[in-house]
């Protein structure tokens, strides 16, 4: 009798756990943060093999195009996102790139450093620049909206008026000839998997020159960096400490200080993260172009931002994730080429761009409320 | 004497001119539920603060096991074994039940260097220490967000526990709840206390104080009104002696007052 009862128990719990498993696995799903980009991205996909399938734009050399736009863009969303995670904002990130961009080119081409040297030095000084940012929010308690908003304005400025001083113009060109035999150099201008390339095209599977060489001629060092940094970030924030300490002191400060979390520390590493990632974007576009420009990465702060609020960062901290920054920057680097292909006016990207963010916040907005309801 | 584990001999505390505490006396044996009881601004606050290490009291001395002790952080408190649990919890409530119970103290696992967060074990961990209380919870990576009040406070407390209490302080961990949410907090503390720990209640409520309570000490304006226990003094005695007693009193007289008035 007790042992019928006990079956039965068991049958009924058993039964139970296995009926609320399954709930809780598609509630996991839908609570994920990258959620909403993953599904925006499908659709734009969707979008352009409809209205563009047949232009060439997923030709291998449209797909590493809108790949190279959307991985140049992913760096820095990514770290955008990890410091929106840990519940700040980094607006000098755009002023970031352009003066890590001379940062590189005066030295090399005026002071006659060697290339290596001058990359070496822009990195250092964004260690620098993301130091003193942090430890002025962390100090000051001020919202960081504020304070890198005069970083925003002091290294803009600072590139500029150092650039012309020392140059007399606002641009470095020349440095393309550097780059050959410099030991570091390659890593942030060197298109890989060009064997792949020739062999594909040797098997007559893309799109060839006049001459017989591939148009496609390797996957951009800028792709590669992005991919690095997704999985990078991504790991730090799923399974390390430090990652559990970035969405605790996102979460809540208080809180996170309370059990022993050095907030403070962890945020001013996130702030030096955003400028490194903001002078690997420099180092690979000053490279690719050979030249600095001071006005480069102008407004490239509030796109990142975009992106990562499109991944399904909350405005407000404690959560979110790089693969939805990741795809955040794939739909905007898709969008912003993929118009090239249709007939739609390229005037109309900043149009989706602002719709796009919309209506990410709206969606993030409700997966908060569904995340932290009482049940 | 020394069977008490803990011991808090005369202490005062001023903030300049002010005087935050004076005096306050506390004694806890193991598996004792003692209430602190006194109305806002009774210095309730500092005396929890002073207990976690964050204030130094400017007099007298904390005993623990005997041994005479001095916190110089909140971090020396919970090497003692002092577990503060405030009345902000200190969870994120976006952050799920396992990435809470851990948060700042993760286990870890791997080579030197390359050492990563060992989410599995702490899943493993936490959903076992939620299910002692009888939290079922179904999936140790769910938000804390979806859990109740009083759910909350218990994960708190036994995050507490987990990580080496042996005295509890609980800041007015029924203060926010439900009658029903409330004594499953209160039956928690029991249990906790029954296990061997020693439980400092801050409270301002009496009726969720007393029917747990073992002793209760009343503060009032910063010094410390006597311990009692429990069978030396009634429920209603005690609300009496924290500075609402008075008010109370008064305020009845009040409506009494009004009432007849209203009648006339």
């Amino acid at each position: 009798m007790s042992d019928k009862a006990k079956s039965i128990a068991s049958k009924k719990t058993s039964g139970q756990d296995e009926r609320l498993k399954e709930v809780s696995k598609l509630r996991l799903l839908l609570n994920r943060p990258e959620l909403g980009a993953v599904g925006g991205a499908i659709l734009v996909f969707i979008f352009f093999g409809i209205v563009a399938g047949d232009t060439g734009m997923f030709s291998a050399y449209g797909t590493l195009n809108f790949l190279d736009v959307s991985a140049n863009l992913g760096i820095i969303a990514i770290a955008a996102a990890m410091l929106m995670i840990g519940g700040e904002f980094d607006l000098s990130i755009g002023s970031m790139i352009g003066f890590a961009g001379i940062c590189i080119a005066i030295p090399a081409i005026y002071w006659g450093w060697p290339l290596w040297v001058s990359i070496i030095f822009a990195f250092a000084m964004a260690v620098l620049v993301g130091y003193f940012n942090g430890i002025l929010v962390v100090r000051t308690g001020l919202p960081s909206f504020i304070v890198t908003l005069a970083m925003l304005f002091i290294l803009r400025g600072a590139t500029l008026a150092i650039t012309r001083l020392i140059t007399g113009r606002t641009q470095v060109p020349g440095l393309r000839v550097l780059i050959e035999n410099d030991p570091i150099a390659w890593m942030f201008a060197t298109d890989t998997f060009k064997w792949l390339f020739t062999w594909l095209g040797s098997m007559n599977l893309i799109a060839l020159r006049t001459d017989g060489t591939p148009l496609a001629t390797g996957i951009p060092p800028s792709v590669i960096w992005f991919i690095a940094a997704t999985l990078f970030a991504t790991w730090i924030l799923m399974k390390t400490r430090y990652g559990n300490w970035i969405f605790a002191s996102g979460g809540d400060k208080n809180g996170a200080t309370n059990v022993g979390v050095p907030v403070g520390r962890v945020k001013i590493s996130l702030f030096i993260g955003t400028a490194v990632a903001a002078t690997i974007f420099a180092t690979i576009q000053v490279l690719d172009a050979g030249s600095a420009d001071t006005m480069r990465g102008n407004l490239k702060e509030l796109e990142a931002i975009a992106a990562a609020v499109v991944g399904g960062c909350l405005l407000t901290g404690g959560y979110g994730s790089a693969i939805g920054a990741a795809f955040g920057a794939l739909i905007f680097g898709t969008v912003s080429m993929g118009i090239f292909y249709t007939d739609v006016d390229t005037d109309w990207f900043k149009v989706f761009l602002g719709a796009m963010m919309l209506i990410a916040v709206v969606f993030n907005n409700y997966i908060r409320k569904r995340v932290t309801e009482t049940k | 004497m020394s069977e008490n584990l803990i011991e808090f001999n005369n202490i005062s505390k001023f903030f300049g001119k002010v005087i935050a505490l004076k005096d306050v006396t506390m004694k806890l044996k193991k598996g004792e539920i003692m209430c602190l009881l006194g109305d806002n601004g009774a210095g309730k606050s500092t005396l929890i603060k002073t207990l976690a290490g964050v204030h130094k009291p400017d007099e007298g001395e904390i005993v623990i096991e005997g041994k005479k002790t001095v916190f110089d952080s909140p971090k020396d408190a919970l090497d003692m074994g002092i577990g503060t649990v405030y009345q902000d919890l200190a969870l994120v409530p976006l952050m799920s039940v396992t990435r809470n119970f851990f948060m700042g103290r993760e286990p870890l696992k791997g080579p030197p260097f390359l050492k990563t967060f060992d989410i599995e074990k702490a899943n493993q961990i936490a959903a076992e220490r939620m299910g002692q209380i009888g939290i079922d919870v179904r999936d140790p990576s769910q938000a804390v967000g979806t859990m109740s009040g009083g759910e909350r406070q218990c994960l708190a407390i036994s995050r507490a526990i987990y990580f080496g209490a042996k005295v509890l302080v609980l800041d007015e961990p029924t203060s926010a709840l439900g009658v029903h949410q409330a004594s499953m907090v209160l039956k928690y503390i029991v249990k906790a206390a029954s296990q061997g720990l020693a439980v400092i209640l801050i409270t301002h409520n009496v009726h969720h104080a007393y029917p747990v309570g073992n002793s209760f000490t009343v503060l009032n304006r910063g010094k410390s009104l006597g311990t009692f226990n429990k069978k030396d003094i009634s429920r209603e005695e005690l609300l009496g002696m924290m500075a609402g007693g008075e008010e109370l009193d008064k305020l009845e007289v009040e409506l009494k007052e009004m009432d007849r008035l209203s009648k006339n």
